[in-house]
């Protein structure tokens, strides 16, 4: 089942695209991981799903609707803003109020409850708290809207180590719970490597790579050898990157269902997600991935 | 019940290496038959990883026949790993730490230990195959 579809969506500002032809789909129950480099349009698609903003061109549904026309589908979804836009001045058990008042699947005991475990006092001024807190406050928020679908900008985004890891255990101990699908942005990789198992790569307002993390990595291979060979390699397969030196080349290459048959001189190894992804981002031309299968999730 | 750790920068996939540390815990009598594996939750708990990956090792696991899953109640261990029983291992085990200590009183230190420990097991477990 597929929970959010865009389809040739693009959104213009002032006459310069933010994000164009972007078509990708999210399956059921999947942590995705939406990264590129500032400026490559991941606010601007997220904003775009929940309805802040409208198309230029295309559309996005969200649980078979579009987002900015029927409000119907987005009680089942939750958005925190990169900035996490609490009220500075309001105690943490105003903001559950204003929160209870606002979402009409409100749970306040699961609030109470995570807030209670984060050791969290209610009766703080939410000014008072700390980064991780406040980031703990609005993520708790989020989740007691009981979301079938939780899109976090830069979740991580200003927290110290021990905060960024809080908050992911917290948010993959909800996952583990209902079973949500999560979207989060962030422009740190290795933030993602062990939460994420969808990866959605955004440069210069174009999708370059959407798949299952673990396909994604079991695809690609880092290839190293004479650069004399490398013309030949690099003509037979799918290459993303490509760095050569006067005697050694490295190829970073798509390869299908069989290992690639290579001269021994060549060097095979397995690749991570942040090198897959650098490879993608440095090579902003390099052929996007065939269209993202809708994966039974 | 056995205790998950991750080695982030080994580049073994994070739902091999839970297969991997259910396996060497079978081996070495840590987990035993009618074993409660943790939950997905309270893994993610510990691990702040995907719930989905530990569901995918264990799969693999049930998939070998060495654990099996039971709806409401958790997954199980099925059988156990190892040619030896528990009280092998001990005997094996003491045998081994004697040779480690002449070693050491040979003037081995911890790697030429494990560098000669691992050469050897190479070299029997390897007999009968093909060494070209």
């Amino acid at each position: 089942m597929t929970v959010l579809t865009a389809t040739g969506l693009g959104k213009k500002y002032r006459g310069s695209w933010a994000l164009r032809d972007c078509s990708v789909s999210v399956p059921a129950g999947r942590v995705v991981a939406l990264v590129g480099p500032n400026g490559a349009g991941k606010t601007t698609l997220l904003h775009l799903v929940v309805g802040l903003l409208t198309p230029t061109v295309g559309s996005v549904d969200v649980f078979g609707a579009r987002a900015d026309r029927d409000a119907q589908s987005l009680a089942r979804v939750s958005f925190l803003a990169q900035d996490k836009p609490l009220y500075d001045g309001f105690s943490v058990a105003d903001m559950l109020r204003l929160g209870r008042r606002l979402n009409p699947r409100w749970d306040q005991e699961l609030a109470e409850k995570r807030l209670g475990e984060l050791r969290i006092p209610l009766r703080r001024k939410v000014g008072k708290l700390s980064g991780g807190q406040q980031a703990q406050v609005a993520l708790t928020i989020a989740l007691a809207k009981r979301p079938e679908l939780l899109l976090l900008d830069e979740p991580l985004a200003n927290l110290d180590p021990l905060a960024r890891h809080e908050v992911m255990r917290g948010l993959m101990a909800a996952v583990a719970e209902t079973g949500m699908t999560v979207v989060l942005s962030s422009h740190v990789v290795s933030d993602l490597e062990n939460t994420c198992d969808w990866l959605v790569v955004l440069n210069g307002g174009r999708v370059q790579v959407s798949g299952d993390i673990d396909e994604l990595i079991a695809g690609h291979r880092l290839l190293s050898g004479p650069a004399e060979l490398a013309d030949g390699v690099a003509a037979r397969m799918t290459t993303v990157d490509d760095s050569r030196t006067d005697r050694q080349a490295t190829l970073l290459v798509r390869i299908g269902e069989r290992q690639p048959a290579l001269d021994p001189r060549w060097t095979v190894r397995g690749v991570g997600l942040e090198e897959l992804v650098l490879a993608y981002l440095r090579r902003p031309e390099a052929a996007t991935l065939p269209r993202p299968m809708l994966a039974s999730a | 019940m056995i205790d998950f750790r991750l080695d982030r920068g080994s580049g073994v996939a994070t739902y091999l290496q839970l297969v991997h540390q259910v396996k060497h815990a079978l081996r070495l009598g840590v987990l035993r038959p009618g074993d409660r594996l943790p939950t997905a939750k309270e893994v993610v708990d510990q691990l702040a990883i995907n719930p989905n990956t530990v569901l995918k090792a264990y799969r693999e696991l049930e998939r070998e026949g060495l654990v099996a899953g039971r709806p409401g109640l958790g997954t199980f261990v099925q059988r156990s790993l190892g040619g030896a029983s528990v009280a092998e291992h001990a005997r094996l085990r003491d045998g081994l730490a004697g040779w480690v200590r002449d070693a050491r009183s040979a003037g081995l230190d911890s790697e030429d230990v494990e560098a000669l420990f691992a050469s050897v097991v190479l070299d029997s477990f390897r007999v009968g195959e093909d060494t070209a």
